[in-house]
């Protein structure tokens, strides 16, 4: 096999002997590095959370001097370049060639897709922040463990929170025209009609819209907006919600009011509500860490991505804890990993349900200029705390996987 | 003609045994992606290289048999059943593309691949029971003829190989055939064909036809080795990256489009390990060729052999001269 040998490999390597001399090691150390893999987005419209997705991995590594349950970890990064295809290629050269024990990553639900009968087949765990609902629901895959949330699970207390007590009743809902999108609404759209809200109507603006005027201008006959929107679209969708002089009250998700976005939104996002399962503004030691972490190694302000990969981290780190640092059975590593229970992450307490999905605190904040830091101008101040929250909200969990996935029919507007 | 049948017979001898000197089952499947891009790239050449005929809509035939394959499989139908089904439904298809955009040449015909290949893209996205949507079709499993299961990646290699050879023995019948001479002469002078006697449109309808035949078999290729498929496949980034592979490698060259397909495979799968800014580098390799050899790799790299050795024999009949 060629030597391959990259800077951040070199550089895992460099850190992982000065760790291993400046450290008494345990007798486990002795043995093979495990060998973590990230599949990520690093070019294209989709590399500005790919990037933050390893600067989180990277940040991790850091603090435990490359150092996992007791093992030098070899971290190795792929670019899948944002598509199926090249996902797939990447996960082969993951799997055959560097023989990871375990791939993080990766982003978007279409790539997870195209490998998950792959990583079925060659039994790799997989921690992903692709929220491809179906996944750990009515198709779970027993290799997916996904410890940031599912693409309805922030929208359901999000929902609730909109009917009871920001006591909205009429909502439109707008996002992008994929699955993402319908998954997010139609979990918005299931919780808030749970608690007395109607959706009179959603708007569906495909994925690349150059201005969302004409969209912004159906917005009618409600008193409140959900969008859901991703990447950088919730900096254009608020500015063009604002220059129409628009004031109802905007919800979102994990996405749409994101804390990496907060130096980029002006004064128009003001009283953005939005619902995640990371929160910048959390007072606890493991998110102080982590923040304090990443601004010093990269300087910039983490959002949901970066804490989403350093927690699958913490989780892939604890559950080699509990093996004694042993991955090399897939069955059993696979195991210990959905049993691993933790309670000082950035973003709180995590634990799994039977399918893989995270049951954890999920934190609706409001877009305020008070207590602004890190020299942010805006700031999420954290109004309410869901704990707990698991991917079936507050429906039993045959209930809610008796009806299909949500979708841009489901559920259906009706008459309100 | 001597030094090009060694030539090919190390090229077989190195495709042949690439299982046993592959540092590892990976780079036999990246060997196995070349050699179907490669299919796909020829087909692109067949129209973009010999008939003049520059399509930008390829990935959306492509992407056709690769979906079809997988709706017939997922209707519970055999592999043999989907990839007849997929290889009809490929050339029907591109039937109707031929007939649609050959009414017109040059930018309108690029225009109207353009899109039509949109379309398909729009179509795919959209038409969730159908395709999926986002989430795209999954195959479980490859097939296994005569008892050999492809889903081994050295057997999917060999059947990927053997499936490349008989599609570059098609292409070389089908260029220099006189059906071939007759379409080159349609690139070149088309109103000089037409007023010769011969059917301008047919021959274009013809090798569309064929172009189609090819994109549509390493389609079904495509589909098997991934195992899945969905929209961006059919995206415009994907027609363009495949004519960018017969744009390098040679348009209006049989092993131009090989060679384009495995410098972009490469540099998609191997190269982007090592540097970040892999895009860029994909975008330098393509404006050196366009500056350097602005008519491809392999003609380029003929021409600059053609020159050395005529050079050196000047200066060998110079030197004889010289001592006479």
């Amino acid at each position: 096999m060629a030597v391959r040998l990259s800077r951040r490999k070199l550089l895992a390597g460099a850190s992982a002997i000065a760790g291993a001399s400046a450290f008494p090691m345990p007798s486990i150390a002795q043995k093979a590095p495990f060998k973590l893999g990230l599949l990520t987005v690093k070019t294209g419209p989709l590399a500005q959370g790919g990037i933050q997705m390893e600067q989180g991995v990277l940040t991790f590594l850091k603090e435990k001097n490359y150092m996992m349950g007791g093992r030098k970890v070899d971290f190795v990064s792929a670019d899948t370049g944002g598509n199926p295809a090249g996902t797939k290629t990447k996960a082969q050269e993951l799997v055959e060639r560097d023989k990871v024990d375990v791939i993080l990553g990766p982003l978007a639900a279409f790539e997870l897709y195209a490998i998950n009968d792959y990583v079925i087949q060659h039994k790799t765990p997989v921690l992903s922040l692709a929220a491809a609902d179906d996944l750990t629901q009515r198709k779970p895959n027993p290799y997916l463990l996904r410890a940031s949330a599912t693409s309805s699970q922030a929208m359901h207390p999000m929902g609730h929170y909109a009917a009871t007590e920001l006591k909205l009743k009429r909502v439109v809902t707008v996002v992008e025209d994929f699955a993402f999108g319908y998954e997010q609404m139609g979990g918005f759209q299931d919780a808030f009609e749970k608690d007395g809200g109607c959706v009179t109507k959603k708007l569906w603006p495909p994925l690349v819209t150059p201005d969302y005027t004409p969209y912004v201008a159906q917005i009618s006959d409600c008193d409140g907006v959900c969008q859901g929107f991703a990447g950088s679209n919730p900096l254009r969708f608020m500015k063009a919600y604002a220059s129409a002089g628009l004031k109802y009250p905007v919800v979102t998700g994990e996405t749409g009011g994101d804390d990496a976005l907060l130096k980029s939104f002006g004064d128009e996002a003001l009283g953005l509500v939005s619902c995640c399962p990371y929160t910048l503004d959390l007072a606890s030691d493991g998110n102080q860490r982590f923040v304090d972490g990443i601004r010093k190694d990269f300087d910039v302000i983490p959002g949901f991505y970066a804490a989403g990969l350093y927690v699958n981290c913490q989780v892939v780190d604890a559950a080699l804890k509990a093996t004694n640092g042993d991955a090399s059975d897939k069955t059993k590593f696979m195991a210990a990993l959905k049993a691993v229970s933790l309670t000082d992450t950035p973003r709180g307490p995590v634990k799994f349900d039977h399918l893989g999905n995270v049951v954890g605190t999920f934190y609706v904040r409001r877009i305020v200029k008070e207590g602004a830091k890190y020299g942010l101008k805006l700031w999420n101040k954290t109004i309410k705390t869901y704990e707990n929250v698991s991917q079936f909200w507050t429906w039993p969990e045959k209930e809610y996987l008796a009806h299909p996935v949500y979708s841009r029919d489901y559920p259906a507007l009706r008459k309100c | 003609m001597t030094g090009r049948l060694v030539a090919l017979t190390i090229g077989a001898i190195v495709l042949l045994t690439v299982p046993l000197w592959m540092p590892g089952i990976y780079y036999v499947n990246v060997t196995s992606q070349i050699l179907f891009y490669a299919i796909f790239a020829l087909g692109l050449d067949v129209l973009a290289g010999y008939a003049g005929l520059t399509s930008l809509g390829h990935a959306a035939l492509f992407g056709i048999a690769s979906y079809a394959t997988g709706y017939i499989l997922g209707l519970g139908a055999g592999h043999t059943v989907a990839i007849i089904g997929a290889m009809v439904i490929g050339l029907i298809s591109t039937a109707i593309f031929a007939a649609l955009s050959l009414r017109a040449t040059g930018i309108g015909f690029i225009m109207i691949t353009l899109a039509l290949g949109e379309i398909l893209w729009g179509l795919a996205y959209r038409w969730i029971s159908m395709t999926g949507g986002d989430n795209g079709i999954s195959l479980h499993g490859r097939p296994a003829p005569f008892g050999i299961a492809l889903s081994d990646a050295n057997a999917f290699y060999y059947a990927t190989l053997l499936v490349f050879v008989v599609s570059l023995a098609a292409a070389y019948i089908f260029i220099h055939s006189p059906f071939g001479a007759a379409l080159r002469g349609t690139r070149d002078q088309p109103r000089r064909m037409n007023a010769l006697g011969y059917h301008v449109w047919m021959i274009r309808f013809w090798a569309f036809m064929f172009s189609g035949l090819l994109t549509s078999i390493s389609g079904i290729l495509f589909v098997y080795y991934n195992q899945f498929i969905s929209p961006p496949t059919l995206a415009l980034t994907s027609s363009a990256e495949v004519l960018l592979m017969v744009i390098a490698g040679g348009a209006g060259s049989l092993f131009g489009p090989i060679v384009g397909a495995a410098l972009v495979v490469i540099v998609k799968s191997i190269v982007s390990g090592f540097i970040e800014r892999w895009n860029f580098l994909l975008g330098a390799i393509f404006v050196a060729i366009i500056i350097f050899m602005p008519d491809g790799l392999v003609p380029g790299t003929q021409r600059l052999l053609r020159r050395w050795r005529s050079a050196a024999k000047t200066a060998k009949a110079a030197k004889t001269r010289s001592a006479s």
